[in-house]
């Protein structure tokens, strides 16, 4: 299978080492605790286990038989053909870290590339190499702000709209610090951000934002930024890149950081993972940023080149002074978006992101007169949007799945004052057809 | 032959992908919030495909050759890997699916908990976290949870032998402890006095790599778990060289009271260029409950004819999140695969041979190197890439002419406790012709060394770039295809 050694090879191997069996090679570890036992299935041949992964595989319901109308973080977007036939590449996939730069210019390149992609989506200067989701990305957004005050601002502004898991991950990476406080999120979760300008005062390190917000929707934030920027604390957003296309950069409105989900940019849905986390900041930042950073550079001979570069900050040199203790990133998705960035450019990318925003908004007139069903949005939306149900979140989704359909996110969840409100999300991928089937399918409902 | 940026190649007007026109009426834009400039390059499929076929022919994998780059384990990744985590069942679900409609996801997840449960002697495992270094800090926070929930207050050092990756010290400033390092003894194991003479109720615990970071098997593990459970602290074990014990020993049984396993190391999920890793954490019974969440639980037991009903929980004091919904599935689909493939006498032979292939390999190196702890090595061992009658040349010169006969080099300069290192991790997948190809070469660079320094200076020669001038990429920072403030 995987190990190539005949049994004439491993004699020979064995003879040049100088013991006498495979066991002999382990004498270094305590006798009693040697060679335990595994509890472990037989193994399978490639034939069976492809059988086997079939059979659980089957026993999912995938967006590619249901109607999928939800959202929350994670968005079924097309991934063109061509994404994966590069992705597939072994010289892509099979490499690593490209810490030799002559024979890693293909990572290098296309590195440098994926940060060129962020900073013009994002309106920013400078985006590293990646971090795991949005979610971190988000918290590596506080460990910055906290390092950049030196811990001397002790305070962390999130608003109640910010994704409820990246709040949670925030709040667990903060927790390695004494004294701080993390807050803002326990008002009223559809409250506009100029509640939260009270809480900003000097000893404010950062406040979080998400554009659009977890709610679906978008304003300009300008001068919330102004107010965030006159108590000298730093502003960070976390983004939807698909939303980037149409709207606004977070960076022409005032960011200082600007984080996201990248899965929307040509990576599948995954029941959560691998995704990618993309980190940009203003120029200023670029010493205090976390992670990889790719730079051109060139060569003995003057020819052009890449190389990791700024390595002063990561933790294999600096241990534990380092920005962060992030190793390996995600470098195999934010090729995967990069190639996606590509291939649909700026028309392509501004076409899906007006496609989702067209069928969102006409999913959303036709919801909101239904009887019983409510809009609650007063402002402009993206392509997620809240309804107030006639009942239970859960009770309209189960029928909706009888029905093949997955239905929107029980915000009741995360929010108790949300309880029977519904996050409905709605990309290219969903047909008037299938829009107008949604509806039909919750009237029938409200008519039971 | 340089390849031109994406954004060098871009032509205005060019389309790569169409999408269907709207089939519902327009709705008005927000005018008021449009973007006016989108700084994106332009291109046509077949661009985008013959780009970064290019740019991919750039790079040296595993797929074309050895990449014995030591604690890293750049083993083979098999190819069924990537069918399975593409079939359309996983690889379309999205994850916050009514359970009910996930419940293959949560089998696998349930059976890959159970598996590295039993491979590494733990009693619950969490598969959340995102790679190794984020496994480490979810171990360290598990461990301060832990202090904290008996009003332990008092521990406020973590233990760090010096042979150890930079990524501990570094979790361990993250999660608020004083690093205190520990020195190597002798033989290559963590200095028992000195971690005596530091084991004290300040202690919080001590993070072991075992191997360690020299290739070497600490022969006093026992002691030292026992020494750090004496003074109260936990011990916390950095599964990167994992694949030196796969039915060799359990870390739990060792002492290890939590430790994070690299599934894109010792499980084949491939390395894709750095991530995505996997980093799930196993813990010992008293630690269960303090698990970053969700976990995958029985909700409902099943028998002979019906499957049981699996769903996501939180464990009771858990520290939290630490990543979005539920940890690196397709990796998870990728390690799951490999491991029921090997089954246990599998996974036994995985290490026997990664083990076998590295002490081959440093015997057919005949003492060309000096090898600064001379005992058998588990899976990967440091050697110096120095010499005393060849001054000018160093480590980085003999990784650099590597390249020129064809080989990736090894991890050079780490460990730091070891002079000019080369650390080589040769992997179980390899054969023996490489191997012998491989250290002849080794061989005879240690001979050029010598006899022809400045073709080791220069080197390499044979690809596509030369040394850079990384200097000047500090210098300058050219992070981005435009420079600030002059978007392209």
């Amino acid at each position: 299978m995987f190990i190539p050694h005949s049994p004439k090879e491993t004699e020979e191997m064995l003879q040049a080492v100088g013991v006498k069996s495979l066991e002999g090679l382990f004498e270094a570890v305590p006798k009693t605790f040697r060679f335990p036992k595994l509890n472990l299935p037989p193994g399978l041949t490639e034939m069976e286990v492809v059988e086997h992964l079939q059979e659980m595989a089957d026993a999912n319901e995938s967006v590619r038989e249901l109607a999928c109308f939800l959202g929350a973080g994670a968005y079924h977007h097309y991934v063109p053909a061509a994404v994966d036939s590069l992705l597939r590449r072994g010289e892509f996939y099979t490499a690593y870290t490209p810490y030799q730069p002559e024979i890693s210019q293909g990572t290098l390149q296309s590195i440098f590339e994926y940060q060129s992609l962020i900073v013009g989506l994002t309106g920013m200067d400078v985006s590293n190499a990646s971090h795991y989701d949005g979610a971190t990305a988000a918290a590596e957004a506080a460990v910055m702000a906290y390092h950049h005050f030196r811990g001397k601002r002790t305070r962390f502004i999130l608003a109640p709209s910010v994704n409820p898991q990246y709040r949670e991950v925030l709040r667990t990476y903060m927790n390695g610090y004494e004294g701080l406080e993390v807050s803002g999120d326990e008002g009223a979760p559809l409250h506009s951000l100029e509640e939260l300008e009270p809480l900003i005062d000097m000893n404010t390190a950062m406040v979080l934002i998400q554009y659009p917000d977890f709610f679906g929707r978008v304003s300009d934030f300008s001068n919330f930024a102004a107010k965030v920027h006159q108590a000298g604390a730093l502003l960070a957003v976390s983004a939807n890149p698909t939303a980037l296309a149409l709207l606004k950069s977070p960076g022409a409105m005032g960011a200082d950081i600007v984080v996201g989900e990248g899965q929307p940019l040509g990576i599948p849905l995954s029941f959560g993972g691998p995704y990618l986390g993309f980190f940009a900041v203003k120029k200023d930042f670029v010493r205090k940023i976390a992670g990889r950073l790719v730079g051109e550079t060139v060569d003995a001979e003057g020819r052009r080149g890449f190389v990791l570069t700024l390595t002063a900050r990561e933790q294999h040199i600096r241990r534990e002074k380092a920005t962060s203790n992030i190793c390996t990133n995600q470098g195999l998705l934010a090729l995967a978006a990069t190639i996606y960035v590509s291939l649909l450019g700026k028309n392509g990318l501004r076409q899906v992101a007006e496609l989702c925003y067209h069928k969102s908004h006409y999913a959303a007139e036709r919801i909101g007169s239904i009887p019983g069903y409510e809009l609650v949005h007063q402002g402009g939306f993206f392509h997620e949007f809240v309804v107030k149900c006639p009942q239970n979140v859960e009770d309209i989704n189960a029928h909706l799945l009888d029905h093949g359909i997955l239905g929107g996110y029980d915000l009741g969840r995360d929010y108790p004052q949300l309880k029977d409100h519904m996050l409905i999300a709605v990309t290219e991928m969903n047909s008037k057809d299938e829009i107008d089937y949604l509806c039909e399918t919750l009237e029938e409902l409200s008519h039971d | 032959m340089i390849e031109p940026t994406i954004y060098e190649l871009s032509s205005p007007g060019r389309i790569g992908v169409r999408f269907p026109e709207p089939d519902v009426p327009p709705a008005e834009l927000p005018a008021s919030l449009l973007r006016e400039e989108l700084p994106l390059p332009e291109l046509a499929e077949m661009d985008v495909i013959r780009h970064f076929t290019r740019l991919s022919q750039k790079n040296y994998c595993i797929d074309y050759g050895l990449y014995p780059l030591g604690s890293c384990t750049m083993k083979y990744n098999p190819k069924i890997n990537e069918e399975a985590a593409r079939i359309p069942g996983f690889a379309w679900t999205h994850p916050l699916q009514p359970i009910e409609t996930v419940q293959g996801n949560l089998a696998l997840m349930y059976e890959l908990q159970e598996y590295i449960k039993e491979i590494g002697g733990f009693a619950a495992v969490s598969l959340q976290p995102a790679a190794g270094a984020q496994g480490e800090f979810t171990g360290v926070m598990i461990i301060r949870a832990y202090h904290k929930s008996r009003g332990d207050e008092k521990r406020t050092k973590m233990l760090i032998p010096d042979s150890a990756h930079g990524t501990n010290p570094a979790t361990s400033a993250m999660s608020g402890y004083e690093v205190v390092s520990l020195p190597t003894d002798s033989r290559g194991n963590v200095d028992l006095a000195a971690l005596r003479t530091v084991a004290d109720d300040t202690v919080a615990g001590l993070m072991l790599t075992n191997p360690n970071t020299l290739g070497l098997f600490d022969e006093n593990v026992c002691d030292v778990a026992g020494i750090i459970h004496e003074c109260g602290g936990l011990v916390y074990g950095d599964g990167a060289n994992m694949n030196a014990l796969l039915g060799i020993a359990k870390p739990g049984e060792l002492g290890i009271d939590v430790m994070h396993f690299n599934l894109h190391k010792t499980f084949s999920t491939p390395h894709g260029g750095g991530g995505p890793g996997s980093g799930p954490v196993g813990v010992g019974e008293q630690l269960v409950d303090f698990l970053p969440g969700p976990i995958v639980t029985v909700l409902e037991e099943g028998d002979d004819e019906v499957a049981p009903l699996f769903g996501l929980s939180m464990p009771k004091k858990t520290i939290g999140r630490v990543k979005s919904f539920h940890g690196q599935f397709g990796m998870l689909v990728r390690a799951y695969t490999y491991i029921t493939m090997h089954g246990p006498d599998g996974l036994r032979k995985i290490s026997e041979y990664a083990v076998l292939n590295a002490n081959y390999l440093l015997a057919r190196l005949g003492g060309k190197y000096h090898l600064p702890y001379k005992r058998l090595c588990m899976h990967e061992f440091v050697v110096e890439g120095v010499w005393p009658d060849a001054p000018d040349i160093h480590a980085l010169d003999v990784a650099k002419r590597l390249m020129d006969y064809d080989f990736h080099p090894p991890t050079n300069y780490f460990p730091l406790i070891v002079h000019e290192a080369l650390m080589i991790e040769p992997t179980e997948t390899e054969n023996k012709q490489t191997l012998d190809k491989f250290a002849e070469v080794l061989v005879k660079i240690a001979e050029e060394a010598h006899t022809q320094p400045e073709l080791l200076k220069n080197a390499p020669h044979n690809t596509p770039v030369g040394r850079m001038d990384e200097v000047k990429a500090a210098k300058e920072l050219v992070l981005c295809c435009w420079l600030p403030e002059t978007p392209a």
